[in-house]
This record gives structure tokens, C-alpha cells and sequence, in this order.
């Protein structure tokens, strides 16, 4: 048997997985590990400029292409940095593997120097975690790792590797296991069986349905069968933040996003339902308004992997654990073998009614903004970028009005398109994760709606992205404030802009990204809005931050109004629902 | 509703902090735990008392099993069961106080297992409920020391938590 060191070890079983990128920073504990990258060539390790970026850049890789990233820190505060992508990756179930450098065994407890309770730190933002003891358990714990991290509800799943478990002096005999030996983890993958037949049974009786789907549905891979179960039936399907693409949003019978800024369609649908058939989501604070207003007359059929998000905050009335695809295929064989078929005089009735909702409340219907002013409004930039790219790139966002203007302008018809942190809302996630998508997608356009507040917590990337040639495209929604901030002030706090602007101290954008050695154009006016946007994506192999002057007092609508039932939105200043 | 709720985890360093960490994370109470080493050695079982609604106490269990760690879940008050926790009390006992003493804890059926010419040590053994009662009887202002084990629980009759 081939005898191989600890850092070899993890380098091989690392290419055993399939990995082709490592996002990472090196670091005192890490050197036997960065030396053994050094020394192969199968693997390319993308060097960051802080360890946030990695995690988010292996979190926009995994979302993009569906293949767990990997992140590769030294101990100490290479960790500790590492951690708000990693909760990211956690709140929103994608799945990764963290390495950690830790310092070597024997000196651990000690308040060592870059010491740090990895594991301890990491605990409650992690499926699962490891710590190396000894070399030779390596191959197994990398293979425990993957599996982990990849199947029922995915995960991050972090190992801590003390610096002696790598050093390259001892070696050992090296196998890579073929099956994982996991005793207490076992997902369920297929739905029982009773309570699949009672939710096609509900589903087909029902007479104002809808399709509540979410993230899972694009993490299980099961968008063709969720297509197909509402082309099928011809029910409506509303998306959540993160299903945002698992239905195509330009179909008829997507009703849009719903939740805090979701479509009034969207949650008006929801709110007169008598059955919600949920897929893959956790009826989340962001979608449900007031949980005990919440969709009184519904019946709630919820498919989830995970048993834990069953009945958390929604009692569901037909709950059914298992892998949505695996569900959504079993529903699909009894839906069409059922003598029952949908009730159409009353389907005519809710899609007369839900049209009617979508003809006077739609975003796509007429502009629901301010038109023809001097300021640009970020809604026409999204729908430019739209226009632009055809509707087929690769969007991530960071977090805040940018947020949910491209989550409600960009019309996403295909899954991992659209990535960002729906869960934690963590700012700086945008820039990092086009990094990843860029990796996974070379020739794809990748963009990164942000905005100058988002923007900077990350901004360092511009290097890293010159020096792999990753030509991201930055659409910087900017509106001089903290946005969303001051749209709760003015709503909350009787406009007292505590904290939100910056006078007069922002960058000018342009000549920063040109420091970087980057294309930066700015856009002040409307006219200049088409060309400039359309020379921007005609660079193909450059870097381009657009930096998009928009009108500063515009607020995201329509807007839940809590407390409240769904259906209870803002949908302008002074109009609601 | 107060709950006993036995665990079967990996013999592995960190799971009792996962198991603990999930409780303070999610808001659930602990009022006592219990940890040791079973008959097979790469197990060991964790008995927690809390309580909470039929809503929390399914919660708890779900995520419990969310760990890897974790083998098997059983909230024994499903069915019937059987409790039972040591106590080790030390108190002052002096002139007529040593009789008295003596016989509340043979009342408890407890024993006195160490004694000075001023001190007893008790152990007793009984459900939570019967420790309180014992702590109760004898004079607050004679009790030195008091040491619990948290609870211990098992199924009555057939049911049994293995692997």
C-alpha cells in the first residue's frame, strides 16, 4: 500500500471527491496542508484576500453548479473569519467542507498562538464537525465529510486538522474508503407511503390551491417534477426567496415571490388558499407575516427532507419526510394514475381571481415605481440587467433593497441562478459568491447586484478576481444610504436616519476598481443607462463595476405590514392592500 | 409537562457539548442531566429531564436526532417508566438532632453512610419528587451539602432503548 503523509492524504482523498477548487488563506497551521497543495496538480487552490470571501465563494460555487465547495483556513483568526460563511451556508442548507488548520495537539489548550476553539466556535452553525487525531483517520473523516455535508439536509461541515496530523515526515499507508460507516445517520429519502397517498388525495380535492416552493426544491434537484406536477395540474406556484428559479418566473402560472416583499398575487393567493401544498421550505418569519394569521382556511401539506422543519412554526396537517424529488416523482406516478382529476370549474374561478390580482397588483404588469423623473429608480437598472443578459446569467445579490429588487425584477426561470444569503442576510456575500459562480461557470455571465454599503464589506475581491481573471460584472445599486435601514427609519422612526449615510466619504467607485486594474463605469442618467449596460457585459473578459446613481429615497414594495395576515401589504407609501 | 428524554450517543469527544449546545441554542430547559458510559463502549446514554409543551418536547426530539452523534431518542414519559436519583446530603447532627435525623431517613429508607461525632452523610434514592420531600423534612438550617445525580430513567416491561 502506497504510504502517504497526513497532508498528502487529505489532498488525495480531497481529488477522490471530485474537488477541483479549494478557496483559501494560508496560515501558520495550515503550512503542511498548503505544502502538499504545493506538490499535486489536480486541485486548484484559489487564493482569497480574507477568509470570508472563501467561504462565500465556495457557497456561490456549490449554488451555482451544485457540487460542495471547499474552504481551506489556517487556526486562530483564519477561522474565526471563516464563520459568517459558513453560518451562511448553514442557515440556507448548503453544503461545503471547512478545513481548519489547528494548532499541533500538544499544544492545544494552552492559549497557543492563532489558537482557537474551532470546533467550539463552529458548533452551532454546523451540521456536523471533526477533529483529526490521527493521520491515518484522515481518508475516512474527508469521506464522512462529503457524505455529511451533501445528503438529507445538506450543510457545512467543518474539520479540524492539528498542524501534527500533517506533517510530512510520518507517513502511513494510504486507502480511500469506499462506503461510509455512519451508524446514527441515515436520512429518509422516500416519503411513507400513506402519507403520500393522502396528500395526492388533498391536493387533487382541492379548489383554491397553491404551491408554496422553496430552496429544497433546488436543492433536492427536483425542479423538473415540481414543473411538471403544476403544468399538469395547472395549479399557481408562488416561490420563496430561495426557490426563486426552481419554476420559471416567467411562466403564467408563477405567481412570483412571496413573503416580506413578495408579490400581493403571491401572498393574496396564500392568504384565501384552502390548500398549501409546501415544498422544500420552513415557513420562515420572512414568508409567514403572523404566524396565527397565517393562511386560516388551508390545509397544509409540507414535504421537507428535514422532520425538524416539520410543524416548527405551521402545524402541518400532512406532513411527509423525504427527498422532494424522490416525493414529487412517487405524487406525480398516483396523480396520474388517479381517477380523481382537478376541479376545473373551480380552478377557472381561482386563476379568474388570482389574474385579477395579478392584473392590478403585478410588478411585471406596468412600472409599480416612479417613472420618467430625473433620478434612475434601481427597478428600471434591474430590469435593464434583465433585458441586457436575456434573462440568463448568474445573479447573486447582497443583502438589503438591492436584495429584493433583483429578487423581484430579475425573472429567474431556471434553478441556481440566483444566489444569495436568503437566510442569514449576511452584506458581503454577493461579491465573493460571483467569484465561486465565475469558477464553476467560466464562460457564463455572472453578475453581482450591490449596493455601496454591501459592496464594502467585501471589496477586497477585486484583487483576487485579477488575478484569476474573473471577469464578475458589479451592479452597484447606489443610493448613498444604507437603504433598507433608512426604509425602516422612515416608516419606524419617523425618518430619524440614525447611522445610514456616509457623508460624503464613499470611493469613487470607478477610479477604485481602476486601482485594481479593472473596467469601471459610471451611470448618472437614464439615457446613458441602455449603452453603458450593454458595453459593460460586451467585455467579456474583464471585470466591469457599473456604479448606478439611483434615486435615494425609493422604498421596496409591495411590503407585508406587520402584525398582519399575508395578504396585509403596503403596496406604495400611501396604498395598501 | 415535565419529560425524561434518554439518549444513546457516539462515544465521541463533543457530543455531549452538541447535545447541551442544542438545548441553550434553541431555548429548551435543562432541570437535570445525566451522563455515563453503557455495556457497549462506544456508547454512552444521556438522560435530560425538561419540560416544556407536546410541541417543544417533539421539537427536542427531532433535533436530537438532527445530530450525527445521536443513535436513539426516547422521551420515556410516552409510557410508562421508572426514575430514580441518588441524593448525598451532609448535615449537621448534634445531641437530639442525631436521633431525629436517623429516623426521617429511615422513613425516606435512606442510609447514613458516614459519620463524625457532628456530621452525617445520607444517601438516599428515590424519584425527584421523594428526594424533594426528604430535603424538605429534615431542618434547612442543618444541611451542609447537598449533592443530586440528575435523573436516571428506564421503560417499564418490554420497551428498552438499544441498538
Amino acid at each position: 500500500m502506497e504510504l502517504l503523509s497526513g497532508g498528502d492524504m487529505l489532498l488525495r482523498a480531497l481529488q477522490e471527491e471530485g474537488v477541483e477548487h479549494i478557496f483559501g488563506y494560508p496560515g501558520g497551521s495550515a503550512l503542511h496542508i498548503y505544502d502538499a497543495i504545493f506538490r499535486q496538480d489536480k486541485i486548484q487552490h484559489i487564493l482569497v484576500r480574507h477568509e470570508q470571501a472563501a467561504t462565500h465563494a465556495a457557497d456561490g460555487y456549490t449554488r451555482s453548479s451544485g457540487k460542495p465547495g471547499v474552504v481551506l483556513v489556517t487556526s486562530g483568526p483564519g477561522a474565526t473569519n471563516a464563520i459568517t460563511g459558513i453560518a451562511t451556508a448553514y442557515t440556507d442548507s448548503i453544503p461545503m467542507v471547512v478545513l481548519s488548520g489547528q494548532v499541533p495537539a500538544e499544544r492545544v489548550g494552552e492559549d497557543a498562538f492563532q489558537e482557537t476553539d474551532m470546533i467550539g466556535v463552529s458548533r452551532p452553525i454546523v451540521k456536523h464537525s471533526f477533529i483529526v487525531r490521527r493521520a491515518d483517520e484522515i481518508p475516512a473523516i474527508i469521506k464522512k465529510a462529503f457524505h455529511i455535508a451533501t445528503t438529507g439536509r445538506p450543510g457545512p461541515v467543518v474539520i479540524d486538522i492539528p498542524k501534527n496530523t500533517t506533517a510530512p515526515t510520518e507517513q502511513f499507508p494510504y486507502s480511500y474508503p469506499e462506503k461510509v460507516n455512519l451508524r446514527a445517520y441515515n436520512p429518509s429519502v422516500k416519503g411513507n407511503a400513506k402519507q403520500i397517498k393522502k396528500a395526492v388525495e388533498l391536493l387533487l380535492q382541492a379548489k383554491r390551491p397553491v404551491i408554496y416552493a422553496g430552496g429544497g426544491v433546488i436543492l433536492g434537484e427536483a425542479s423538473d417534477e415540481l414543473v411538471e406536477m403544476a403544468t399538469l395540474l395547472n395549479y399557481p406556484v408562488a416561490n420563496t426567496l430561495m426557490g426563486l428559479g426552481s419554476h420559471p418566473a416567467t411562466d403564467k402560472q408563477n405567481l412570483g415571490m412571496l413573503g416580506m416583499h413578495g408579490t400581493v398575487e403571491a401572498n393574496t393567493a396564500m392568504h384565501h388558499s384552502d390548500l398549501i401544498f409546501a415544498v422544500g421550505v420552513r415557513f420562515d418569519d420572512r414568508v409567514t407575516n403572523t404566524v396565527s394569521k397565517f393562511c386560516p382556511n388551508a390545509t397544509i401539506v409540507h414535504v421537507d427532507i428535514d422532520p425538524a422543519t416539520i410543524s416548527k412554526i405551521v402545524e402541518a396537517h400532512v406532513p411527509v419526510v423525504g427527498d422532494v424529488k424522490d416525493v414529487l416523482t412517487e405524487m406525480l406516478v398516483q396523480i396520474k394514475a388517479s381517477s380523481v382529476k382537478p376541479d376545473e370549474t373551480a380552478l377557472a374561478d381561482w386563476w379568474r381571481q388570482l389574474n385579477e390580482w395579478r392584473e392590478r397588483y403585478g410588478l411585471q404588469v406596468t412600472p409599480r415605481y416612479r417613472t420618467g423623473g430625473d433620478k434612475l429608480m434601481p427597478q428600471e437598472v434591474v430590469q435593464m440587467l434583465y433585458k441586457v443578459t436575456e434573462g440568463d446569467a448568474y445573479v447573486s445579490s447582497d443583502v438589503g433593497q438591492h436584495q429584493m429588487f433583483a429578487a423581484q425584477y430579475y425573472l429567474f426561470d431556471k434553478p441556481r441562478r440566483w444566489l444569495n444569503s436568503g437566510g442569514l442576510g449576511t452584506m458581503g456575500y454577493g461579491f465573493p459568491a460571483a467569484m465561486g459562480a465565475q469558477f464553476a461557470h467560466r464562460d457564463a455571465n455572472v453578475v453581482c447586484v450591490t449596493g455601496e454599503g454591501s459592496i464594502q464589506m467585501c471589496i477586497q475581491e477585486l484583487s483576487t478576481c485579477m488575478q484569476y481573471n474573473l471577469p464578475v460584472k458589479i451592479i452597484c445599486l447606489n443610493n448613498s444610504a444604507l437603504g433598507m435601514v433608512k426604509q425602516w427609519q422612515d416608516m419606524h422612526y419617523e425618518g430619524r436616519y440614525s447611522e445610514i449615510l456616509y457623508e460624503d466619504s464613499l470611493p469613487d467607485f470607478v477610479k477604485l476598481v481602476e486601482a485594481y486594474g479593472h473596467v469601471g463605469i459610471k451611470v448618472t442618467k437614464r439615457e446613458e443607462l441602455e449603452e453603458k449596460m450593454r458595453e459593460c457585459f460586451s467585455l467579456k473578459d474583464r471585470l466591469v463595476f457599473m456604479d448606478v446613481d439611483v434615486d435615494p429615497s425609493e422604498h421596496v414594495y409591495p411590503m407585508q405590514i406587520a402584525p398582519g395576515a399575508m395578504r396585509d401589504m403596503w403596496v406604495s407609501r400611501t396604498e395598501r392592500t | 409537562m415535565r419529560h425524561i428524554i434518554s439518549v444513546l450517543v457516539e462515544n465521541e469527544p463533543g457530543a455531549l457539548s452538541r447535545i447541551v449546545g442544542l438545548f441553550s441554542q434553541r431555548n429548551y430547559n435543562i432541570m437535570s442531566l445525566n451522563v455515563a458510559p453503557t455495556d457497549d463502549e462506544t456508547l454512552s446514554r444521556i438522560t435530560i429531564t425538561t419540560f416544556g409543551s407536546d410541541r417543544v418536547i417533539e421539537q427536542i426530539t427531532k433535533h436530537l436526532n438532527r445530530l450525527i452523534d445521536v443513535v436513539k431518542v426516547v422521551d420515556l414519559a410516552e409510557a410508562g417508566y421508572i426514575e430514580r436519583e441518588l441524593l448525598l446530603v451532609k448535615v449537621k447532627a448534634v445531641g437530639v438532632q442525631r436521633d431525629e435525623i436517623k429516623l426521617i431517613t429511615d422513613i425516606f429508607r435512606g442510609q447514613i453512610i458516614d459519620v463524625t461525632p457532628s456530621i452525617f452523610t445520607i444517601q438516599l434514592v428515590g424519584t425527584g419528587s421523594k428526594l424533594d420531600a426528604f430535603l424538605e423534612a429534615i431542618d434547612s438550617l442543618l444541611v451542609m451539602e447537598v449533592v443530586r445525580s440528575g435523573v436516571s430513567g428506564i421503560a417499564r416491561g418490554e420497551r428498552h432503548l438499544s441498538i
